[in-house]
Parts: structure tokens; sequence; C-alpha cells
């Protein structure tokens, strides 16, 4: 704090000495503004409801130290970079947004406001007071991919997916490789909904793999449909982006839970500390940003103990999804042995790894 | 495929054409009087939003349908008073319901988001329910389904047989002759308008207590629409609706299944398949003038000013 009051104090010296002792008082005990704009409504209970668990905890932690506030359903585009602009010129300074299509917005209104700390969500663009995070949700699905080959009967897994974008084919290649290591006859059915969010649809796609006997699901879609679907049917299920474990005790393997909180918090830190710099934070597992609350009772302690190693190794860099030698569907050797997908060729993911039988919709 | 496959295709083709059903059978006795309510996603969103908390709270889930249908009411009053009393243009207002509804119900139930309830089961009825491929399909859903299956025999019969039909088709095609002959214009359409609501609001219920058991914001994600679509599609016809909404709930599942079997067909076409269906059967129709004016309620979308 102490720097931080510093610094205007400096500021302020420029415009007026009198002025500066006045201001100085009233800053002193004023919160840091904190701006969040989100793409969705807090109430998915996915994407932005996680961020939004993550502007609670900042709250949490700073208490009086911080004023949040938040503007959900903000469409991407022109109207994202007037609900910026305001936040930015009502005293925010720190502004947090979280979705792909606010990525030029956010830099447009960054320039105009260069004294306003901007973070972008899963962007690649930065500037001078901008800067980037994303969380490697690969890393849990490649654990759920191991306890889905572990548990499953029938050896069919069933894969819930909403656009074939990297972001996606990405993390259903990490289940893939899970399967080809660990239990090679494993099927995976993949079902694209074309929606991020239509639990009636999920729940549909849900029944109609376990239809065709899949009996463990994963999903890369937000609602808790597809968990409940399998609770009644006694299949399992791992849970997206928060954890899914209420809407089906039974079913519930796992959730690969999106932790936002210590990422708002180190950065909350940064900005009061005068410490904050742009840099593209990429986060998992080992800085907290990717959680598995907890496991199943019903799954077999082996095969707890395996994934709680995986993570371990994950964490400690020793485990790593897309290390070499990794071959795309048709054989061809992609990654060679010994060398490791970078995260910037995994933002470009395109390819379906070794093993998945269908194509990607085009 | 084998018999299981088609069993479960039927079974979960009825599941999902049942909330459709039962808007556009709401729908459609409102438009057969001459009122066009495009507020159907509100009313839905409002219905399941309370009929979730009402049975999160209350654990009942009668006690829930029930208030969701009340809901979808209280909503499709608001209409009937914006288009009724004051002649406001219908479509606009249908459109501020929808848009409205949506957000008065994600405001509601902010705080019941996450919650899990355990929703309708089927119901089998013993014997019917383990027969050969329908078995499932007609007798293995639970009691909404069934509820479904009547109401449409109720509006069948209501449309084409009774006589307070015959006075809502009166009002609907042309409410000045009706108004004439002394038939109640107005309480007409306002029933027709609140057995609207209160189908959209079942319909809404029924996502939230037995389809999905949750409540989380736009979850009916434009069913409603489709509802609308579907009268259209249905021509008017009673038959046809039913027919529609089965059809449209096994469009939008076969792309699923199809994708799960490994069929390589695309799974965007097939997932505007009931889209398509609906633009073709609007172009068939208004192909010809007189039939497009043959099928639809002559007086749709129109104001009624009691003269003298």
């Amino acid at each position: 704090m102490k720097r931080r009051q510093f610094n205007k104090l400096v500021a302020g010296l420029t415009a007026g000495v009198c002025m500066t002792a006045l201001s100085l008082s009233v800053q002193a005990a004023d919160p840091l503004k904190v701006g969040f704009v989100y793409v969705g409504p807090i109430g998915d209970h996915g994407w932005s409801y996680q961020h939004d668990q993550g502007r609670l905890s900042v709250e949490a932690e700073f208490g009086d130290k911080v004023k949040t506030t938040y503007v959900e359903n903000v469409a991407e585009g022109a109207d994202a970079q007037r609900v910026i602009y305001n936040l930015a010129k009502t005293g925010h300074e720190l502004i947090f947004t979280t979705s792909f299509g606010f990525m030029n917005p956010t830099l447009k209104v960054a320039k105009q406001f260069p004294n306003v700390v901007f973070e972008h969500a899963t962007g690649y663009k930065m500037a001078k007071n901008v800067g980037t995070y994303i969380s490697t949700t690969f890393e849990g699905r490649y654990v759920a991919g191991y306890v889905a080959s572990q548990v499953t009967k029938s050896n069919k897994i069933g894969y819930i997916a909403s656009f074939p974008i990297p972001e996606v084919i990405r993390d259903i290649n990490a289940v893939q490789l899970s399967l080809n290591k660990y239990n090679p006859d494993a099927e995976l059915k993949i079902i694209w909904v074309n929606s991020w969010f239509d639990p009636g649809k999920e729940a549909d796609a849900a029944n109609a793999m376990m239809d065709q006997g899949v009996d463990v699901i994963l999903q890369h879609t937000d609602s808790p449909a597809a968990m409940q679907a399998a609770e009644r049917r006694g299949a399992y299920a791992v849970g997206q982006a928060s954890d899914m474990s209420s809407f089906g005790p039974k079913a519930h393997l796992l959730s690969v839970v999106d932790e936002w909180g210590p990422h708002y918090i180190n950065t909350v830190n940064a900005v009061m500390n005068d410490t904050w710099k742009p840099k593209a934070n990429v986060e998992g597992m080992k800085e907290g940003a990717i959680v598995i609350p907890s496991f199943n009772e019903s799954i077999p302690g082996d095969v707890i103990a395996h994934a709680e190693e995986l993570i371990a190794g994950i964490k400690d860099g020793s485990v790593y999804p897309f290390a070499g030698p990794i071959k795309n569907k048709a054989g061809q050797l992609m990654v060679p042995e010994g060398a490791r997908m970078t995260y910037a060729e995994l933002e470009k993911m395109n390819w379906y790894v070794e093993g998945i039988e269908s194509d990607i919709p085009q | 495929m084998d018999i299981d496959l088609i069993t479960n295709i039927l079974y979960a083709m009825i599941r999902t054409g049942t909330p459709l059903l039962i808007v556009a059978l709401g729908e459609l006795v409102c438009e057969k009087s001459g009122v066009l309510n495009l507020g159907q996603e509100g009313m839905m969103l409002m219905g399941a939003v309370i009929g979730f908390i009402v049975a999160l709270t209350t654990g009942s889930l009668l006690l829930g349908f029930l208030l969701a249908m009340l809901a979808g009411v209280l909503m499709s009053l608001i209409f009937g008073l914006i288009t009724m009393e004051l002649s406001a243009n219908q479509v606009a207002s249908g459109l501020a319901l929808t848009i409205f509804g949506t957000g008065l119900s994600a405001f509601i139930g902010s705080d019941f988001v996450g919650k899990p309830i355990t929703g309708l089961d089927p119901v089998f009825i013993a014997g019917l329910t383990d027969l050969p491929i329908v078995g499932r399909m007609l007798f293995g859903q639970d009691l909404v389904v069934y509820l479904s299956f009547l109401l449409f025999g109720a509006v069948y019969w209501f449309i084409n047989t009774s006589r307070p039909g015959l006075i809502l088709k009166a009002v609907g095609e042309n409410p000045h002759a009706a108004n004439a002959i002394g038939l109640p214009v107005m309480k007409t359409r306002y029933l027709a308008i609140i057995f609207g609501g209160a189908m959209a609001g079942l319909a809404g219920g029924y996502l939230s207590l037995a389809y999905t058991p949750l409540w989380a914001e736009n979850m009916s994600a434009g069913r409603g629409w489709i509802a609308l679509a579907l009268v259209v599609f249905a021509s008017w016809k009673v038959g046809r609706v039913l027919l529609g909404a089965w059809l449209f709930g096994l469009a939008s599942i076969l792309h699923l299944v199809f994708q799960g079997l490994g069929f390589a067909v695309s799974p965007n076409l097939l997932a505007i398949l009931p889209y398509l269906a609906t633009v073709v059967v609007l172009v068939i129709l208004s192909s010809n003038q007189t039939r497009s004016r043959l099928v639809a309620p002559m007086s749709l979308g129109k104001p009624f000013y009691a003269k003298g």
C-alpha cells in the first residue's frame, strides 16, 4: 500500500501541492476499484459463473480495500467496447475482460486509459497496460481421461463437444492421449452439440451416448445436464468448469474446475503494490488455476492414487500431456520423441491425434 | 441399427418433442382466437424458474408444476392487458414479453443456480411398457408426457368438434362478425391467451423439473421460438402440431445419435433440418395466396375494437 500511496503522491505533486495533500488523504482510504466484464450470465453455472466466483474471492481476500463491479451478458464487439470504456471512465483501475471476443475492444480502450490496468482472458494481444491470462484445461482433461479409461466397463467413453475450435480439439486430444496410454482399447465417441450452453441438448447427447453403450461421459459444454442424465442411468460423468458433484453424487467421477481466484488475487496484489507488468499468464494445476476438488469414492484406491501422481507430475513438470511422440489421426508423426508442444502450438491445434475415429466437423 | 437403438430413439423423440408440443398447443389455441403471442420463450422461462424454486423450497413437484403454470398465466395476462385493453401491437408486445421474461427469470433465479432437485421419474404402465419398440416410447415416460397426450386429445376435440371451439375460431376469423352476433370476443381472446400462458408455463416447468431438473439462465434455449414456428409448420391444424413436435424432436436428436454411431453426416446440416423444414412449409403455404389465406386465422395479429 505504501508504495502505491507514494506513487500517487508523486503523481499528485506534478498537478499541484495543495490539491495533492487533500486528494492523498481521500485516496488513501479509497478502495481499489476492480471491474469485470462477462460474456455470459453469472447464472450459467459454467464459464462466467466461475469468473464471478473469482471476483468474490477477491472481495473476500481484500475486504474494504477493493470495490468490485461486474457487467454480465456483454456481447462481443462494439457493445463490449462501450462497457469497458464506461468502467475505465468511472475510476476502475483494474479491469478484467473475460472472453476471447473482448480482445480488440480491450486494446482500444486501453490506449485511451494508459493508467488503467487491463487483463484479457484467452486472447493473444498485449500492450503496455494490457496483459492476458488463460488456464490450461487440458491438464485436467488428461487426468480425467486416465480415470475414465480405468473405470469404463464398456470401453466406450463419450465426449460432448461444443464448437470445433482449437481449445476444444486440444482438450479432446488430451483425453485421447490418456486413453492411448492407459487403455488403448477404449473408444472415444464425440458428439458436437454446436452450443456452449443448452441443457436440453446436452442431456439429449448424453442419453444418445448411453443408448450406444457409453458409460463415462466427458463434456466441453457448460451445463450440468449431462451429469444428471448419467446419474439417472447409472453411468459416470466428469464435470466441467465448476464443481458439479451435487448434480450426480454417484455419477460424478471428478470435476475439472477453473479457479480464477488465485490469478485475480495475485493481479490485484500486483496492481496495489505497483509491481504489475503486462504478461501472458498461462496458468494450470501448478498455479492452482485448474483444480480437481474431489474424486468419487467408488473409484478404486489405486486409480485415485495414480491420478494424484499425475496431478503432482503435471505440477512439477514431469508429466506433460502433449509430449512426443504424438501422431495424428493418419499416423503421421507430428511431435517427435522428446519434444513438447508449446503453448503457442496448442493454441492453434486443429488436428486429431491418433486413435480418434471420427473427423473434425468442417 | 438394432431394435434397442430404435426403441431408444423413439423414446427420446417423444421426450424431446413434449415441451414443444405443449407450448405449440397453447399457442395454437391463442392464434386461433386471432392473437399472436410471441412471448412464448419469456413465459416458458418464467414457468421454469418459478416451478424450480417452488419445487426446491417445498419439495413438491406437483406444486412446482402448478405454480409454473400460474407464472405463465400471469405473464400472459400482462400481454393480454397491453394488447387487448390498450390495443398495443401484438408482435411488439410479444417480443417485449420474451425479453422481459428472460431478464426477470434470470433475476429471480440467480440464487438458485447450481442447486439440484430430484426430477420427475418415469411411470411405467404394467404390461404396456414392455411392448416392443412402441412400449417405452408411449408408456415408459413421465406423467407430463402422458398429460401432453391428453392435452392433445382435448385440444383436438375442442377445436374440431366442440361448440366453444367454433366460437374461438369465429372470433379468430372475424371478430366483428362474431361480436355482431353476440359472441364474447374479448372474453374468448382472454381465455385463449390465458390457456397459452398456462401451457408455456407448464412446458417451462417440464424443462426445469423433469427434462433437466435444474435451473440455469435461458435454459429454454429457443424452444419457445421453435414452438411458434411449429404452429406455422402445422398450418394451424392440431393433428399436424403433434406430428410436427415429434418430428422436430426426432430431428433434434437424430444428429446426436448419428454422430455417436460415427455416420459421416455433417452435424450442422442435421441440426438445421427442423428450421429448414419450417422455411419450406412457409414457402409452400405462401406460394398460393388463396391457400395461405385459408389456413391462417383471418384476423391473426389484428387488434379488435368493439364498435358501438
